[in-house]
């Protein structure tokens, strides 16, 4: 077989990865929105993604998988470098789903407890996420600047889970929740573009592999094409979310949102390619044995599609506005 | 370098021991869904169907802390063990995403529709949800015992560039000690699922001794326990032989016989003693340990003294293996009794009902005990014969290990103490086919899609 199995399993994990931002992303975002709203509102918030919530997480797990099965020795490097925010993460991504299924169960402080930890645990993970992020663009460098750059980035992915949270609430609700979601979406938007503005401007500056590959003219102009498009969709979703503003297909806004994280990600994927840690690790560096990513490569193409097939199934029964109490 | 090995291996042992117990409930209670399920297809008796709701209230909050603890064992593989995916990880890989692709997203799609799709799909496709539940939670199990029976008795991997490939799936897959240990531990869910059905039925027994509901699981989950256990026995014994086979060792270890010996006699009880290498205390019934594995009261059994220094720990093994088979014997007494006392519509005394409650959870106790016996008794190997434990350890520091240990240790008592309270709380509760709101889940929800 002369395919390049490396590049096959970096697209696979890529893909898993991304599906689980934009998929965890929005019930994460909608955990951190909770305080936001009213009982009765988060009533209907909690439906919007009860029936989703767990098969979410598991294309972290895919993407996890498929890091350890394909790329093990960056695995290691990766995650161990990140020891310490991958366990604060995990802790969150814990107490969150367990908060979730406890809250409607619980009565008097207990509720307001669960009420609090789905609240600190979505918050939690999406944050600790973003920090891994920025210690991964900046090749996990020492130093306290790099830190606090880890931890803006934290803020901004919490910025962009809020965006994905909000637009997908504006497709699952309606009346004044659906205002509010509207409300949200804009301030999620305003924080995504901070925090796009500072990645896009920051690796650069870190890594010369990065200001090659963006900033190499006339050859690179095409790229250009990525943030062009971002700013685009960023506009147009911003009018999207207008007050009193009506989009007939109420799931755009949400596309959209999909959309801008798409984009960033081809972005972001493109400067570190075909590094899987920067500037240290390629990807065929990092390859695990032909002989396993083989038997790998033979599961993921029979499976992956009735996985897809049945999650869209999955999204047409449940798809349509959100129902009140679906839990209690 | 020996502490961080012991603390990374407790660390692990930790994350994967509390992980376990929730697998270990799901994978038999997905079987009992369909079971009750499938009465209300046929009967369309409301009762059974109050029956399975509530059921499945239990199992999708087990089924999450399931999944929210499985996350975390994703990512320590390669944090705690990278020699392990380094040397075989051409073969633990493939194994590890077969389990996420062929069973978590099927699990995780399909309890959403079965929760929450019951007024928006078809019958068939709910009972067909449910299925498909259970054979992903059964599945799960076969792809992780696979690769976990590999690592104590591998077969089928030829060793190139240095590491361990596999020159042969089916033998990979089916090695040695596979068919026994997955037996052992379906049947170890069976029995989990069975106690917990009948220990919450009878708690709420004890506090609405006239629901005919919780009568009727009650006796469910003891008759069905009092049937597996036999079979459980029986298989324990088998798998017990296989081990004796490819790792003697280990069960050296759980006799704690020191030294190789003809005529073999049955420790009952003793304190081993690791240093003078004799057990203190001793009370042996003379020759039974002979007959028990080897079926001759005469044949010799090898002592730990034929593979020093290559054995495991005496003490753990030892007092984990009499542990579980312990708790399984009283387990067999509760289920056979219960029976009894259940019998042609009877309900037990208050003591009885007290006792069962009490048994709720000595499944988990049991398959725990047994974890400790066969991991523990794999030491010093992490795959038998081919990497050791302490080649695959990684270099993340004490301090970074101990803090990930406490931060888990207290996450870990806050989930178990919030997941019992709540599961006696709506075991207590009962289920009620009189509610108005059973079977309304999705009733105010038209089934019009958004604007298309």
């Amino acid at each position: 077989m002369t395919m390049d199995l490396a590049l096959v399993f970096v697209v696979i994990m890529g893909a898993s990865v991304l599906v689980y931002v934009v998929l965890d992303g929005y019930d994460l975002g909608v955990g951190m929105l909770m305080p936001a709203a009213s009982e009765d509102e988060q009533s209907f918030m909690v439906s919007s993604i009860g029936p989703f919530w767990d098969a979410n997480e598991t294309w972290l797990v895919l993407g996890i998988g498929v890091l350890l099965a394909a790329f093990p020795k960056a695995h290691g490097v990766v995650l161990g470098a990140l020891y310490l925010p991958v366990v604060a993460m995990l802790v969150s991504l814990m107490l969150r789903g367990v908060a979730f299924e406890l809250r409607v169960k619980a009565h008097g402080w207990h509720r307001d407890l669960w009420n609090w930890l789905f609240w600190a645990g979505s918050f939690g993970a999406s944050f600790w996420q973003g920090v891994m992020l920025g210690r991964y663009v900046t090749g996990f460098a020492s130093g306290f600047g790099y830190w606090i750059f880890a931890f803006v980035t934290g803020a901004s992915l919490c910025g962009g889970y809020v965006l994905l949270g909000a637009t997908w609430l504006v497709y699952k609700t309606e009346g004044e929740l659906q205002a509010k979601a509207r409300a949200w979406s804009r301030w999620g938007l305003l924080w995504v573009a901070f925090g796009v503005a500072l990645v896009s401007l920051a690796t650069p500056l870190v890594s010369d592999t990065v200001r090659a590959k963006w900033f190499d003219f006339p050859g690179t102009l095409w790229v250009m094409i990525l943030p062009i498009a971002t700013a685009v969709t960023w506009f147009a979703l911003w009018r999207a979310t207008r007050p009193g503003g009506h989009w007939k297909r109420e799931w755009v806004p949400y596309a959209m949102a999909v959309g801008i994280f798409t984009l960033s990600f081809l972005g972001l994927a493109y400067s570190i390619f075909p590094y899987v840690v920067i500037d240290q690790l390629t990807i065929w560096e990092a390859a695990a044995h032909p002989s396993g990513q083989r038997a790998l490569l033979l599961g993921t193409a029979i499976v992956l599609p009735f996985i897809v097939a049945y999650t869209i199934l999955s999204y047409r029964i449940f798809g349509g506005k959100a129902a009140k109490k679906l839990y209690d | 370098m020996e502490d961080t090995l012991l603390v990374a291996r407790a660390q692990f042992g930790l994350n994967i021991g509390f992980h376990i117990l929730f697998p270990a409930l799901t994978i038999a209670l997905a079987w009992y869904l369909i079971v009750f399920r499938l009465a209300y297809q046929r009967t369309r008796d409301l009762r059974w169907l109050a029956t399975y709701k509530l059921w499945l209230k239990v199992f999708a909050l087990t089924f999450a802390v399931g999944v929210v603890t499985g996350v975390t064992m994703s990512f320590q593989f390669g944090t705690n063990w990278p020699g392990y995916m380094n040397k075989v990880g051409a073969i633990a890989g493939p194994l590890l995403s077969y389990e996420v692709l062929t069973a978590f997203f099927l699990e995780a799609t399909f309890l959403g529709i079965m929760l929450f799709g019951m007024n928006r799909v078809p019958d068939w496709l709910h009972v067909l949800s449910t299925v498909l539940v259970a054979v992903g939670t059964t599945v799960s199990a076969f792809w992780i015992l696979a690769l976990n029976s590999w690592m104590h008795t591998p077969a089928g991997a030829v060793m190139d560039q240095g590491q361990w490939i596999a020159a042969d799936w089916g033998r990979v897959i089916f090695n040695p000690s596979f068919p026994y240990r997955l037996t052992h531990m379906l049947l170890a869910s069976g029995l989990t699922a069975s106690f917990v059905v009948a220990g919450l039925s009878a708690w709420r027994l004890l506090k609405a001794g006239a629901d005919e509901l919780a009568r009727r699981t009650l006796r469910i989950g003891l008759a069905t326990a009092a049937i597996l256990i036999p079979i459980q026995v029986f298989v324990g014994d088998q798998h017990g032989l296989n081990t004796l086979e490819y790792q003697p060792a280990k069960i050296a270890a759980m006799e704690a016989l020191w030294h190789t010996q003809g005529g073999m006699p049955l420790v009952l009880f003793a304190i081993p003693n690791e240093k003078k290498r004799t057990n203190d205390y001793a009370i042996e019934i003379p020759y039974a340990g002979s007959l028990i594995l080897k079926h001759d009261p005469h044949a010799t059994v090898r002592g730990l003294d034929e593979f020093e220094p290559d054995r495991p720990p005496v003490g753990p093994l030892f007092f984990a293996f009499r542990a579980m088979v312990g708790i399984g014997l009283l387990m067999l007494a509760v289920s056979w009794i219960g029976v009894w006392a259940t019998r042609r519509g009877r309900v037990p005394p208050r003591w009885m009902l007290w006792g069962f409650a009490a048994f709720t959870f000595s499944g988990w106790a049991a398959t725990l005990c047994g974890w400790i016996v066969t991991e523990v008794g794999r030491q010093p190997w992490l795959v038998t014969g081919l990497l050791r434990t302490r080649d695959a350890v990684g270099a993340a520091s004490g301090v970074k290990l101990g803090m990930s240990i406490t931060g888990y240790a207290i996450t870990y008592a806050l989930l178990l103490v919030a997941y019992m309270v709540t599961l006696t709380h709506m075991a207590g509760k009962g289920a009620d086919p009189t509610d108005p709101t059973a079977d309304s889940h999705a009733a105010v929800v038209p089934l019009a899609r958004a604007a298309e």
